[in-house]
């Protein structure tokens, strides 16, 4: 049987173990330069940023991290990754740690962001593309901010913004038969 | 025209792609897909729309589930690898996931798993490519027949065209100059600015407005700073950024940008003749339509 923990992440309690098998990523090399965090376009609005994260991996502060609104913030720009001088993907990094915190079941500390993504991945289940009108009612319902972006339907009405009617495509089944197929896929090796 | 070749299911350096839009595209983008159409027919680039496409999952699924932010591009490089033909890609999150995917599928563990996710044999014999690349490519001539004189152009990249590099293998992760020397062949004046590749807060304008407001705000007064008559995306996600929330930057930050944001292929349209309505130039937020009077180029 291949070696799936790359891709499917098993919880760990060691987190630099964690790290490593889950991104193939040595965080013991990070000598806290700082880059990752200078070039980061939203550590400002992180509670700890990039290095931060990279540090207290090395120091298994676990619950500093998983429970970050850092991991949540990052946008997978990528900036990091590619300037890191000991060549980290701290972006995959940062990716398998959003993975982790959502596999021990924590609280998004940026739970509208989640709550979107969640609202995002509905739409392509149902309907095999994103139909944003969609996802906007149902971001809103489900991050109980109902009234998020309503001053801007009339220009986005009057732009011809908005298609109101989803795209429709067989693909969507086939969307659904990987969803679950994906599943339990990920039952099976977890 | 280059012919298919039946016996490798590769074709020459050439002018026949499958083309997988985007959802965006046929939605909230729509113009970016109606002139990226428009301009390749005019340069004889034709583009085959892949049959029954479906999403790449976007950030969505990267971020919540690693198997299906793979299988879901591997079911649409599968599709493409059955016609045999390069897959062109107009948005520039659905060229990263796709990227990224073929990177990952590298790794033969990953690909036997994935294959199982979609059902059929995942291959990573395909070729993909942002719209970007093939319409800048030099070998194409471009007949201008209204040439963009006198339009400084701010030329933004955004991330996922750029980076990771090893992943994406386009242009220069820091300072590309694709876009800048495909301005300039359009007549345009491309200007130097630093901002090209910084991130415009991505896909959490929902969750977080006041991120996007932040980072795009400095995105566009710089452009307009360096004296930009406009800002050239090849990304929905950037435009919808850029060109939407203007009056809500003028209310936090107190300067009215009114800066037009535009699709590179909405620029290339107007160079090859097409008029504002054919390109959808009426579709934008924030109005090109003054300024491209000014100018003079409408």
């Amino acid at each position: 049987m291949p070696d799936l923990k790359t891709i499917i992440p098993e919880p760990d309690n060691n987190l630099l173990s964690f790290v490593r098998t889950h991104t193939g990523q040595n965080i013991s090399a990070c000598y806290q330069c700082g880059k990752c965090s200078a070039g980061c376009p939203t550590a400002y609005a992180m509670d700890i940023g990039p290095r931060q994260v990279m540090r207290a991996i090395q120091l298994g502060l676990r619950d500093e991290i998983l429970n970050s609104s850092a991991i949540w913030l990052c946008v997978s720009c990528q900036t990091c990754s590619v300037r890191c001088p000991r060549e980290i993907d701290i972006a995959q990094v940062m990716e398998s740690l959003r993975l982790l915190s959502q596999s021990e079941g924590r609280p998004p500390a940026q739970r509208e962001i989640l709550v979107f993504h969640r609202a995002f991945l509905q739409q392509v289940r149902v309907f095999g593309r994103l139909y944003e009108v969609g996802l906007g009612i149902m971001y809103n319902l489900r991050s109980m901010h109902f009234f998020n972006n309503i001053k801007r339907l009339p220009s986005l009405f009057a732009k011809k913004k908005l298609h109101l009617i989803p795209q429709r495509t067989k693909g969507a089944a086939e969307v659904r038969r990987i969803a679950s197929r994906v599943k339990e896929l990920e039952r099976e090796f977890k | 025209m280059a012919q298919v070749k039946p016996d490798t299911g590769k074709q020459e350096p050439g002018r026949i792609y499958s083309y997988y839009p985007g959802c965006s595209q046929l939605a909230t983008a729509e113009e970016y897909d109606v002139s990226a159409r428009l301009v390749s027919r005019k340069l004889g680039i034709e583009l085959r729309e892949l049959e029954n496409w479906i999403c790449c999952g976007a950030s969505a699924a990267h971020s919540t589930d690693h198997l299906l932010s793979l299988a879901l591009p591997a079911n649409t490089l599968k599709q493409a690898e059955e016609k045999g033909l390069p897959l062109a890609v107009p948005c520039a999150m659905c060229f990263s996931r796709l990227k990224f995917a073929l990177h990952e599928l590298e790794n033969k563990d990953t690909r036997e798993l994935v294959s199982r996710a979609i059902g059929k044999d995942v291959s990573t014999d395909v070729t993909v490519e942002p719209m970007l690349k093939i319409l800048a490519d030099d070998d194409i001539a471009i007949p201008l027949e209204k040439p963009l004189a006198g339009l400084k152009v701010a030329c933004y990249y955004g991330c996922l065209l750029v980076r990771p590099p090893e992943v994406v293998n386009f242009d220069d992760a820091e300072n590309p100059q694709t876009m800048e020397r495909l301005m300039q062949k359009l007549g345009a004046e491309p200007v130097e600015w630093g901002l090209k590749t910084s991130c415009c807060g991505a896909g959490v304008a929902f969750p977080r407005l006041d991120v996007v407001l932040k980072l795009s705000y400095r995105i566009l007064s710089l452009a307009k700073e360096r004296g930009a008559d406009c800002v050239a995306v090849a990304c929905p996600m950037c435009h919808a950024n850029l060109d939407m929330y203007q009056k809500d930057m003028k209310a936090k930050y107190g300067q009215k940008l009114d800066l037009p944001v535009l699709y590179f292929t909405q620029l290339m349209g107007l160079a090859l003749g097409f008029s504002p309505r054919e390109l959808l130039l009426n579709r934008h937020i924030t109005n090109p339509l003054p300024m491209l009077r000014r100018k003079g180029l409408i």
